[in-house]
């Protein structure tokens, strides 16, 4: 029987198909769904949300090493953050097999970068496995713990949003009974001193000449020959999706699902059969400069773009000329950026942010990031986890040398906190830095779409653990003020953050409100409406970004089924104008 | 061999167009279709302009609808149906729920909702317009717009060999069959 599976489900479901036991993970799309869908085996396969994605790493390579099938998964720029560990575990060798997701989001759909992951596994000298949907997400990762263990290697497992987001048809396996391979110690293998480390780099190269070969005969490299084609293309991941769409049985393909170390005498003798060959890859030309290296004759990026995700379009137009017929209307269209959603908490901290002159404020990887959209307009600088207290740090500190008297805001959710802000906001107070780490805690992982962290009091398999307060952790690492807040207060929000830029000692903000989208919490009671005749089109209430709000007929008003009435537009408003109507 | 057919669904984050491809979906398996779909996750979502990509037929590769390949455009909302009309076949058809959420520069005033969405996407396509919202109030329960917005996705798609009404039943929680079905229908005669 087969099922529908999205790419996330279905490497859950092979996770389960291979035996693992232990898996590991720091939510980011387009990867949350891995491990959420693990939960579904949770008689087989421990997992857990890790801290931040070098955890997650870590505790996969630890179970590797005791004998445990296991898995790590995260989006590609956290493998970034998780890239320390694997560089070394690259070297050591496996006892049983480790495989790291890395979800790369081509077109940024989510992301603050679209970096290409497929060159981690050259750079560190690891197996590249690419499946191109939610079948092969699931076979192919059976095949990689085969590999990572007959080899001794660890396996990059790539895939990207289309692939993890889309759905198809699976036909489901059986349980491998795995179980487990014996821990016997072994400091010569696993110890990484640079004494092992020269004989374990060694090692490690003739393991990918192996690799080689093995790739010439893998199962997961196969030549497609069409009749009468004098076109070959070679491809990889969805992208052979895209061009068997376009070419169909015009062309014939050469579908790499194993890609580092490249079949390199496949390639050859797949290239020598056709007057033109293309290399079809989305992002970087990752396999087309290591064929071309190898004085294969190839037509690669070329005509392929090197930037955004591709499509069947994109193919037809760069390899065929060829466009669709299309039709446009001939009406306006006006853009629909991303927002805070209508009751989210931290709007209060942002308007009240953009209201206050002389600041900075550095934002963060999060649903926060859009405190940086109109009207709002309060972010200064994202660059990636953490960064919103350790960057904020550098800045006060340019600021003071440079003479400059501007007060600098760092900000965090309360995950992205418990994940690498810590560190910087120790930093801060270490180094005498004068900036405010603010901590925007919503209870939740909010932006990957809900998800359990240290904060929470629940573990990713539904048990009550010790909830990690960001205030203990703040007090604990020496700041003098933690002040907490409400931050849909707007007085109380005011007033904490005019405290904080007269401190003189180590202050931090902790804002306490849940996320509006959190299930079972009670709700608002009442709803917020606009009195019309009592509106004098101010426009003040617009200044909050909140979707529900609009200008209608001349006059504020409030859209009542999205309006959950957490009533900051209500306290923005001088003349009274918006009251709270429903039950009290 | 059966063509592969594309359905396009747009709108808004929340408007419940992952339950409406996830019934569509149920169906066209049921029938023996090969099927792929493709949504948007993560911050696109928050309150951002959504597309869910439904392809079936005998043997589907993509996943991702291209430009002037749909054959049905189902927008939730008005201007998102301006929006991704490039999508549409030339001969394709367009439902579009006569609904307006405003974006945030137009909220802000900073842009103005465009008037004449209806009549230019009329003037080219065959359009079925139907105001969803309207319905659902008048069903009883205003969550079901999505569903009278299947209902109208079906009459144009036109597949009457698929016991939907089963579909319903099979994939909502039992309290909200009777209301849906209602929807549904409305949604057909619409």
């Amino acid at each position: 029987m087969k099922k529908l599976m999205s790419g996330n489900e279905a490497i859950a479901r092979g996770a389960f198909e291979a035996g693992v036991t232990v898996a590991a993970a720091y939510p980011g799309t387009p990867s949350t769904e891995i491990l959420e869908n693990m939960v579904e085996y949770k008689e087989h396969i421990y997992s857990e949300w890790a801290p931040n994605e070098k955890v997650a790493c870590e505790v996969a390579i630890g179970a590797s090493i005791a004998g445990s099938r296991s898995l790590a998964a995260m989006k590609h720029v956290g493998v970034n953050v998780a890239a320390d560990s694997f560089f070394t575990y690259a070297y050591l060798g496996v006892n049983a097999g480790f495989v790291l997701v890395s979800a790369d989001d081509p077109s940024m759909h989510s992301s603050q970068n679209e970096q290409d992951n497929r060159y981690y596994a050259k750079f560190a000298k690891m197996a590249l496995i690419e499946p191109s949907d939610s079948q092969e997400a699931k076979d192919f990762l059976k095949e990689a713990y085969k590999i990572s263990e007959q080899y001794d290697i660890p396996v990059l497992y790539r895939v990207t949003t289309r692939v993890c987001h889309s759905k198809s048809l699976v036909e489901l396996g059986e349980r491998e009974n795995f179980g487990f391979k014996p821990y016997v110690k072994r400091a010569d293998k696993f110890v990484a001193t640079p004494a092992n480390a020269k004989i374990a780099h060694g090692k490690l190269e003739a393991k990918l000449k192996a690799l080689e070969e093995y790739a010439n005969n893998s199962p997961l490299n196969k030549a497609e020959y069409n009749e009468n084609t004098n076109i070959g293309i070679i491809t990889a991941s969805v992208a052979y999706q895209y061009v068997k769409e376009v070419f169909g049985e015009k062309a014939s393909y050469l579908k790499l699902g194993f890609t580092f170390p490249l079949p390199m005498a496949m390639i050859r003798d797949f290239a020598a059969k056709f007057e033109t060959v293309y290399v079809v890859e989305e992002l970087e030309p990752f396999m087309e400069e290591q064929i071309k290296a190898a004085g294969i004759k190839v037509i690669g990026k070329e005509l392929i773009p090197n930037m955004y995700e591709l499509n069947p379009d994109i193919v037809a137009k760069a390899l065929l000329g060829i466009e669709n017929e299309t039709k446009t209307v001939d009406t306006e269209v006006v853009a629909r950026p991303p927002v805070l959603c209508p009751g989210c908490p931290h709007r209060g901290f942002f308007y009240t942010m953009s209201k206050k002159k002389n600041t900075v404020v550095a934002g963060d990887i999060g649903c926060y990031t859009l405190g940086g959209t109109e009207p709002l307009n309060a972010l200064d600088s994202v660059i990636c986890m953490g960064a919103g207290i350790s960057a904020a740090m550098g800045m006060a500190k340019s600021f003071e040398v440079t003479g400059r008297d501007t007060k600098v805001f760092g900000v965090v959710g309360d995950s992205t906190f418990l994940h690498s802000g810590i560190t910087g906001a120790i930093d801060v107070v270490y180094n005498k830095g004068k900036m405010i780490p603010v901590v925007l805690d919503n209870s939740i992982t909010g932006m990957t779409g809900h998800q359990e962290n240290p904060g929470t009091g629940k573990t990713l398999m539904g048990e009550d653990t010790l909830a990690l307060d960001p205030v203990d952790v703040l007090k604990s690492i020496g700041y003098k003020t933690v002040a907490t807040v409400d931050p849909c207060d707007l007085k109380a929000m005011n007033e904490v953050v005019d405290e904080a830029m007269k401190a003189t000692e180590p202050y931090a903000i902790v804002t306490k409100r849940p996320c509006v989208l959190i299930k079972g919490l009670p709700p608002f009671k009442t709803k917020c409406e606009v009195i019309p005749e009592k509106c004098t089109k101010c426009k003040m209430c617009l200044k909050v970004g909140c979707p529900a709000i609009s200008f209608k007929d001349g006059v504020s008003y409030i859209d009542q089924s999205m309006c959950v009435g957490c009533d900051v537009c209500m306290q923005v408003c001088k003349f009274d104008a918006i009251v709270k109507v429903g039950e009290q | 061999m059966r063509e592969t057919k594309n359905i396009l669904l747009v709108g808004v984050g929340g408007q419940g167009i992952i339950l409406v491809s996830k019934i569509l979906i149920a169906g066209l398996m049921k029938a023996g279709y090969d099927v792929k779909m493709s949504e948007v996750h993560g911050m696109a979502q928050r309150g951002g302009s959504v597309t869910t990509q439904v392809r079936f037929g005998e043997k589907v590769y993509s996943s991702i609808i291209g430009k002037g390949q749909a054959d049905i455009l189902v927008s939730f909302e008005k201007m998102e149906a301006a929006r991704w009309i490039e999508y549409l076949k030339p001969q394709g058809t367009v439902v579009v729920n006569n609904y307006e959420i405003p974006s945030m520069p137009i909220a802000t005033l900073k842009a103005k909702y465009p008037e004449n969405v209806l009549e230019a996407l009329a003037k080219e396509f065959k359009t079925v317009t139907l105001d969803a919202g309207q319905a659902a109030i008048e069903i009883g329960n205003i969550k079901t717009q999505n569903i009278v917005l299947f209902g109208a996705l079906v009459k144009a798609l036109g597949m009457n060999d698929i016991d939907w009404v089963e579909i319903l039943k099979e994939n909502l929680p039992a309290k909200m069959v009777d209301i849906n079905i209602k929807a549904f229908q409305k949604g057909m005669e619409l």
